[in-house]
């Protein structure tokens, strides 16, 4: 486990050493290093997208039990999903930046010579893609379980709201992850800290969702709510972009 | 003391802004047609709401200051300014409840875009503190804290137009930016109490501010002056130290 955590520190001084000129590599390519080494940690611990889906899949049980239905549709079903869709990410949040806290991880990546938002982006974008790979397991087996409509013409507005949303529960996760892992009850204060921040978004994600899910009408997400999103998501990379450098010095 | 000058003449202003607010509210502003007395709660709740809503704006502000030149008399204003709305912000919701209650009939109603975007926002601050308490090295927690209360800043305004947008109609306002349709008296009444709010906002952050500044100096003073051991090591504490 070690070594795959010291990979991307060793990589990139190897990088530096190698050119005539050191030359610390750009922020995309150490960006694409600290990626490849999450994914690659997830693939081989497996440790937090079998977590989520499972919660999900439960969490939809649960629901079908606590509402007593046996189909939703409409606003119900959208509240339901995303509701549980930002609970599930929550987990991912939580242990976003443990493994760097716990095996030095922050100090080998702030002794590199590499920018510091690379982390972020890195950050970020795995957090994106675990979002991506847990709806694509939890989508479905909501559409099986729970929804009353039928997925096949509503597929292409889910996707276009999910992603949306993803972006914001990935840029604000991050955020909220990297204040929260440096506290004491990071369990407790990231849950705290980014619920009410992605309130927004999931207001825009719900009702955007609510129109595509109701069993008649159109089968795409109002612009509004799309737009409101997008909006959130924009102004929070900004955000992010600006901030998140504060939280690396030590 | 130099920590609070110019407190004496605040603390006149404030006295008698908030008398002139009270007369004006009890024997000039004419009673509302509708709801009668009750009514008058408006001349302290939207204050307060107003007041706290640009205390947290303001606490971003200062957190800002921080991070731009690291100097922790930014933390600690920001961290007033924050503590300050906090408590208003409480006092606000209580107040709104009881107008809610005694004008619609419920506690809380889910289709006023303010009252709900409100809650949220206190929602987010009351973490502020939880967030500081949880971090140990005072270097970082004025750091992380100063980092959340800027996003928390920007979030307000973004917060309040997702809200407002999900509200499938929106009710009269009371309120708004030109003066709505308040008639002319109760303007005044209004206009007077929110500065007399905003007054006390500024007196007590003063206080709490020239009690911590003072309480920082005695320590400082008692270690110099009895030795580093004399001095009982600060407890975990939320507030900056």
């Amino acid at each position: 486990m070690t070594t795959v955590r010291d990979d991307p520190t060793a990589a990139a001084s190897a990088h530096a050493d190698g050119a005539t000129r050191p030359r610390p590599p750009s922020s995309l390519r150490t960006a694409r290093i600290l990626l490849a080494k999450d994914l690659l940690l997830e693939l081989r611990s497996l440790e937090t997208l079998p977590a989520m889906a499972l919660f999900s899949i439960t969490t939809f049980v649960i629901f079908h039990f606590a509402l007593d239905r046996t189909t939703v549709s409409g606003q119900l079903a959208a509240g339901i999903l995303a509701g549980t869709l930002l609970f599930a990410s929550m987990l991912a949040i939580n242990r976003l930046f443990v493994a760097e806290r716990e095996q030095g991880g922050f100090d080998g990546f702030l002794l590199a010579p590499v920018d510091r938002t690379a982390l972020l982006l890195a950050k970020a974008a795995a957090l994106f893609l675990f979002l991506v790979v847990l709806e694509v397991v939890a989508v479905p087996a909501f559409a099986v379980l729970l929804l009353g409509p039928a997925l096949g013409a509503r597929l292409g507005g889910i996707v276009v709201v999910l992603l949306l949303a993803d972006v914001a529960l990935a840029v604000i996760g991050t955020l909220v992850s990297a204040i929260a892992v440096h506290t004491r009850a990071r369990d407790l204060i990231g849950p705290i800290v980014g619920l009410p921040l992605l309130i927004p978004a999931l207001i825009g994600t719900a009702r955007g969702l609510g129109s595509v899910l109701s069993a008649h009408g159109s089968h795409w997400p109002p612009g509004k709510w799309l737009a409101i999103v997008a909006l959130y998501d924009l102004v929070f990379a900004l955000l992010a972009y600006a901030v998140f450098d504060f939280l690396l010095e030590d | 003391m130099s920590h609070a000058r110019g407190l004496r003449g605040l603390i006149f202003a404030t006295i008698a802004m908030t008398m002139a607010a009270l007369a004006l509210v009890f024997f000039y502003a004419p009673l509302d047609a509708d709801q009668g007395f009750v009514q008058k709660i408006f001349y302290i709740h939207v204050p307060m709401a107003i007041v706290s809503l640009c205390g947290f704006v303001l606490g971003a502000l200062l957190a800002i200051g921080h991070l731009r030149t690291g100097d922790r008399k930014w933390d600690l204003r920001s961290y007033v300014a924050i503590h300050m709305s906090l408590i208003f912000g409480v006092a606000a919701l209580i107040m709104g409840s009881i107008w809610a209650k005694a004008s619609w009939g419920h506690w809380w109603v889910w289709d006023d875009p303010t009252l709900v975007s409100f809650l949220i926002v206190l929602l987010l601050f009351a973490t502020y503190q939880p967030l500081r308490f949880a971090i140990e090295d005072p270097e970082r927690q004025a750091r992380y804290a100063s980092v959340f209360a800027v996003v928390a800043g920007a979030f307000v305004p973004l917060n309040f137009i997702a809200v407002r947008l999900s509200q499938g109609f929106v009710h009269p306002r009371v309120l708004t930016l030109t003066g709505g349709n308040l008639p002319g008296s109760m303007r005044l009444t209004f206009t007077v109490a929110v500065l007399a709010v905003a007054l006390l906002f500024a007196t007590l952050c003063i206080f709490e501010l020239s009690a911590k500044r003072t309480r920082i100096e005695l320590r400082r003073l008692r270690r110099e002056l009895l030795g580093d051991d004399a001095v009982a090591a600060l407890r975990r504490s939320a507030a900056p130290s």
